[in-house]
């Protein structure tokens, strides 16, 4: 399927690479909706792969790349479980997740973020699955997590470890911060800084460079270069969904989800 | 080293270009989030202009609960 039109994201295929669009409003966040739609994105990959050279995810919302998990969407629905329900539904919602990203992360062309805007939780672990990060001067890159009790759970925090130094990463989640696009460039995160509302086109620019290189040795040098960590994906995978059960993580969700004010409770 | 005055200044002229609101109408004691009309997403927005404006970082946490320009300019001193 070269084009794809869904009710949160869009591809369209062209000249050998992809545009996967996210547009969900308000904020491209990611809960069973987004979810189904990548699942039909990654179950194209095998008829996308031999024509393909670089995929390039973007986002189609104003200020936003994607501002991460529906969590009222997660907390609606796990509130009224009893707990052994709602750890089931966490384990197979985030082992879903789990399974598209580690195929974007492996996916058998270079895949490119090209980001605006907030990237924050599961928007920035979907940014981190890419192979670069290409960013415009007012992205802003968080995972809030540890303020609502929990950990990324999106398999942020291997591959945040496989891509930046770890004092860096101690800072970004023990203090819930969101940091700008030129420090996140200054610490290697991202790759190429694009002025305001340029992401997009850098990454085609990049893209149609990538396009000139052989096949088989581009996909011999992802390999080589970006292993998946499997093994810490899955301790973190068990660690979110442990912490998933605990009183305060639904309080919390609860204060964020039931807070009308401009800027939602965080602690 | 800018005064704090100045820095207020900078702050209101900022916002005021950037939303679009004319700058007379801005006052330091002022509730941005009222007087701009912002949501959560363009507050980051506006705190992603003052650090490329001012060339700092100002983490969220300093700025949460602060909703008056003249407060979010002392926290942009601080930081100078």
């Amino acid at each position: 399927m070269k084009s794809f039109t869904g009710k949160t994201l869009r591809w369209e295929w062209r000249g050998g690479v992809i545009e996967l669009t996210l547009d969900h409003l308000p904020a491209n966040e990611i809960g069973t909706a987004m979810l189904s739609e990548l699942e039909e994105f990654v179950a194209a990959f095998g008829v996308l792969a031999p024509e393909t050279s670089v995929c390039i995810v973007a986002s189609a919302r104003e200020s936003v790349f994607s501002a991460g998990a529906d969590l009222r969407e997660l907390y609606n629905k796990a509130a009224p479980l009893p707990k052994e329900e709602r750890l089931a539904g966490v384990r197979d919602f985030v082992g879903r997740i789990h399974a598209v990203f580690n195929a974007i992360d492996a996916a058998p062309f270079v895949t490119i973020a090209a980001v605006h805007g907030v990237c924050f939780g599961g928007g920035f672990e979907l940014a981190l699955a890419c192979d670069i990060i290409i960013a415009d001067k007012m992205a802003r890159f968080a995972f809030p997590e540890l303020r609502l009790g929990l950990i990324p759970g999106f398999g942020g925090i291997p591959r945040l470890k496989r891509d930046v130094g770890n004092a860096f990463i101690r800072d970004v989640l023990f203090t819930g911060r969101s940091i700008n696009a030129t420090r996140a460039h200054a610490m290697g995160l991202v790759a190429q800084l694009a002025a305001e509302g340029e992401a997009l086109r850098v990454a085609r620019g990049t893209a149609s460079q990538i396009t000139k290189f052989d096949p088989f040795a581009r996909a011999a040098a992802k390999d080589f270069v970006k292993p998946i960590p499997l093994e810490e994906l899955r301790r973190e995978f068990e660690l979110f969904c442990e912490l998933c059960t605990s009183p305060a993580v639904m309080a919390a969700l609860k204060k964020f989800v039931e807070d009308s004010g401009p800027m939602p409770y965080l602690p | 080293m800018r005064t704090q005055q100045q820095t207020t200044q900078e702050v209101l002229d900022l916002a005021a270009k950037h939303f679009n609101v004319p700058a007379e109408s801005l006052a330091p004691e002022d509730d941005f989030f009222k007087k701009l009309g912002i949501d959560s997403l363009q507050t980051l927005e506006m705190l992603s202009r003052l650090e490329n404006h001012f060339g700092i970082e100002l983490p969220d946490y300093e700025v949460q609960g602060v909703s008056d320009f003249k407060t979010l300019a002392e926290r942009i001193q601080s930081r100078l």
